[in-house]
């Protein structure tokens, strides 16, 4: 039967399911060209997890060990190919192997103990889930016989992650072991990539049994489709080259699927205008002249009008999220609707798609240009020459713009733009969840994709300093920047520690503005001005609690303070010329800052304000 | 909102009845009944989930469910396509003065009396939900004690089989 949990019976070995072609870094069953067979080997199920981890191509796991995970620590600590890097933290752990993740092209990976272990990593699991970053998170779980008893230290962390991974297993058979990693690396690197949780019991852990490589994947029920179907893409191709106001909408599956050189090709041949949206910055370098910037609840005026007038939106990898959208029913009115993505469940959730087209993205895209040029071999290319003339109007019209602070104090959005300047678009830029992460989108211009690295969709206040130690780890030549907030540093900074000790040399930039920001903003927008538990009080003129140069002291990082403008730009070289030890830059920038433009959440994107009660008169420049 | 059944063939494994069920409660999807049993082939368990929904929200049902990894197949069975059947067994007040009355009405629906003390009957019905909706309100009036009804579970009429293929895939991939 189906119900219940008990441990799946072991199953008989069966052939490998067929590959999936998808463009996507598969290091899975085998690293090399020709399958290298291993095995059997005698081993303890704890043997198992370390050698499946060795053999699926993991180089790093982001961890912390507790009761019952400890008996894969023993092997783990004789292993020659995975390095363990010990967090502080199972939340930094995860996120940790979010940035890996993004900055490596691999599969991130965590482990943690059983219980509040396994309990900690939920947020990064969340996290993960909501913006498809292919992970796999291994818990340690009490005994098997333990299992529902409510024995020390357990927790049902296979139904607690139900929601939020793409699949999850529990492990309490050892031989159940390879197979089972096998299939969570590559049901977590195929198709939409996602988080996947193994449990493993740990007596499945101190139990022997026989280890052997590669696995044989039995998934019958998974195959996700990656060839998009020709007749779409011939309608797709058809609508591109007939519109007069097309929009490319670009999500986080074009970064995601590597599809980034093609976009640009698309970009080129088709002449429409891009937006990016947060989780895509990148995808299409910003200085693209048909780059509009991102559209959104911050996005600039020209790429959510675009969207609003557009009369055909070409959807790629984007989920029309209520962030982009705004209100629903009011979004895009007058368009066409062409939508691909991986995941067929995204086509149509939201806003109906008149031309759907299931896919990975490169082979969309691959397939799409050749038909294009088709389509502008008989018919010629569209004139769109009105439509740029509008859309060069808007953008003259409403540039992306800050006011410097009254207060005297430093403008966020210059401090950004700076680091930005300096450090330069090889870099990779890593953000919390507020006003930093918005200023961070919209102030540093984006060259390629994986140069910047958020939490979109889940809001992870706290994911920045870890997911720049991981991705630090994942690509270590590059300069990598934590853009963060007071609220989300307090939230994870001890993951300094992990990175002073392991020497992984980020450089955190706090945009200090002593508050809850981005709640401070809508306090003072909706809530007139009544600023209910927002005050941090770890800025100019407070008690500076912490105070971060200090904390970064403690924790053996360089900290450096930054209170004028005068000041950013010899600060943030200094920041880049330390590259032996992390960086703490206590930026302290005026709270009054405010993220524009803003369309205010459940309100039709018409509404856009490009600054406070200044809105775009549209009739006038109809 | 319309009613539809749901045929899902999905891996014999622990736990997917709760991740199916999970996800029509996460999803906002309302189910009406649900019905879980093994099928012919040892390997696929067989859900019949009757969903409340409009058209559009079914396939985001159906694509939703397809993305479950443990979920082979899912078929939508139309009524006029397709034979659906509850199982309901009612307990009836039916003392020596009422009994024939009971039976009556039992023979009318082709139920059954499986059953019997002095002052009550256990009646054991299949059909569809019309058929046991009005046999209940048939029996409402001498007095109804308890009922316990099974969901609904449907299979396609003629001759083809919806796990034939779901089976190709399984024995490919096993």
């Amino acid at each position: 039967m189906v119900q219940g949990p008990h441990p799946a019976p072991p199953r008989s070995p069966v052939r490998p399911a067929r590959p999936v072609a998808d463009g996507l870094p598969r290091p899975v069953e085998s690293p090399a060209d020709a399958p290298r067979h291993v095995g059997p080997e005698k081993v303890t199920g704890a043997q198992s997890i370390v050698r499946s981890l060795e053999e699926a191509g993991v180089e790093v796991v982001f961890g912390i060990p507790g009761g019952a995970i400890l008996p894969t620590y023993d092997p783990l600590m004789d292993s020659t190919k995975v390095r363990h890097i010990l967090v502080r933290h199972e939340q930094g752990g995860g996120h940790a192997a979010a940035g890996y993740a993004y900055a490596s092209g691999k599969v991130g990976v965590t482990m943690a103990t059983s219980g509040p272990g396994a309990t900690n990593l939920v947020t990064a699991i969340a996290d993960a889930n909501m913006d498809s970053v292919p992970m796999v998170a291994i818990t340690g779980q009490v005994g098997a016989s333990m299992i529902g008893t409510d024995a020390f230290q357990e927790a049902d962390i296979v139904g607690i992650t139900l929601p939020v991974t793409k699949h999850n297993y529990l492990v309490t058979d050892p031989d159940d072991i390879p197979r089972t990693i096998a299939e969570a690396f590559h049901i977590a690197s195929t198709g939409r990539p996602g988080p996947v949780l193994v449990d493993i019991a740990k007596s499945a852990m101190q139990a022997q049994t026989t280890f052997s490589w590669p696995q044989e994947i039995a998934l019958p029920g998974y195959h996700p489709v990656t060839k998009p179907h020709a007749k779409q893409i011939r309608e797709a191709a058809r609508l591109i080259a007939t519109a007069r106001r097309p929009v490319l909408y670009v999500g986080g599956g074009v970064v995601r699927s590597g599809a980034s050189d093609l976009l640009r090709r698309l970009t080129d041949a088709s002449g429409a205008p891009v937006v990016t949206t947060l989780m895509a910055r990148g995808a299409l370098p910003d200085s693209h002249p048909q780059h509009l910037g991102m559209p959104g609840m911050h996005g600039t005026v020209a790429a959510v009008a675009a969207l609003q007038k557009a009369d055909l939106v070409v959807a790629l990898g984007a989920r029309f999220d209520d962030r982009v959208t705004g209100l629903l029913s009011s979004f895009a009115p007058l368009a066409t609707v062409v939508h691909a993505d991986i995941d067929p469940a995204e086509i149509g959730k939201n806003k109906r798609a008149d031309v759907p087209i299931v896919g990975d993205l490169r082979e969309v895209i691959g397939d799409l240009l050749p038909e294009l040029e088709r389509e502008h071999g008989q018919h010629g290319k569209p004139d769109l020459e009105a439509w740029w003339q509008q859309l060069d109007a808007w953008r003259e019209t409403f540039p992306l713009g800050f006011d410097e602070p009254s207060d005297g104090h430093l403008a966020p959005q210059h401090v950004i733009s700076r680091i930005g300047q300096i450090s330069g678009p090889e870099s990779i830029y890593v953000a919390g969840v507020g006003q930093h992460q918005m200023w961070a989108a919209q102030f540093i211009k984006y060259e390629r994709p994986g140069a910047w690295i958020n939490s979109g969709g889940l809001g992870t206040m706290g994911f920045s300093v870890p997911a720049a130690m991981g991705a630090k780890v994942g690509d270590p030549a590059r300069t990598v920047w934590a853009i963060d907030g007071d609220g989300c540093f307090q939230m994870t900074n001890q993951e300094l520690a992990t990175c002073t000790i392991n020497e992984i040399p980020i450089k955190v930039a706090v945009i200090n503005n002593s508050s809850l920001g981005m709640v401070r903003q809508w306090q003072t927008l909706f809530y007139e001005s009544r600023y209910s538990n927002t005050d941090l009080n770890t800025g100019h003129g407070t008690a500076r609690v912490p105070d971060f140069v200090k904390l970064a002291d403690a924790y053996g990082a360089v900290g450096l303070r930054c209170e004028t403008k005068a000041d950013v730009d010899a600060t943030i070289k200094r920041a880049m010329e330390i590259d032996d030890q992390p960086v703490v830059v206590d930026f302290t920038v005026s709270r009054d800052a405010m993220v524009w433009p803003m369309v205010a959440a459940g309100v039709s994107n018409d509404a856009i304000q490009y600054a406070r009660g200044i809105s775009p008169a549209w009739d006038r420049e109809d | 909102m319309t009613r539809h059944t749901l045929s899902v063939l999905v891996e014999n494994k622990p736990g997917v009845l709760t991740r199916v069920a999970g996800l029509f409660a996460r999803r906002s999807f309302n189910i009406h009944s649900l019905a879980v049993g093994p099928t012919e082939h040892e390997e696929i368990s067989r859900i019949t989930v009757v969903v409340d929904v409009d058209a559009l929200p079914l396939e985001q049902v159906t694509k939703q469910l397809n993305k479950l990894v443990n979920v082979i197949k899912i078929v939508e069975l139309e009524d006029a396509a397709s034979v659906q059947r509850e199982l309901l067994l009612v307990k009836v007040k039916a003392d020596v003065t009422q009994r024939t009355h009971v039976l009556e009405v039992v023979q009318l629906f082709r139920a059954h009396v499986v059953d019997v003390v002095p002052d009550t009957v256990v009646i054991e019905a299949t059909g569809g939900p019309g058929k046991l909706d009005a046999l209940l309100a048939a029996l409402e009036p001498f007095g109804i004690r308890e009922i316990v009804q099974s969901g609904t579970v449907a299979i396609g009429r003629g001759s083809r089989s919806i796990t034939d293929r779901a089976l190709e895939r399984v024995s490919r991939s096993a």
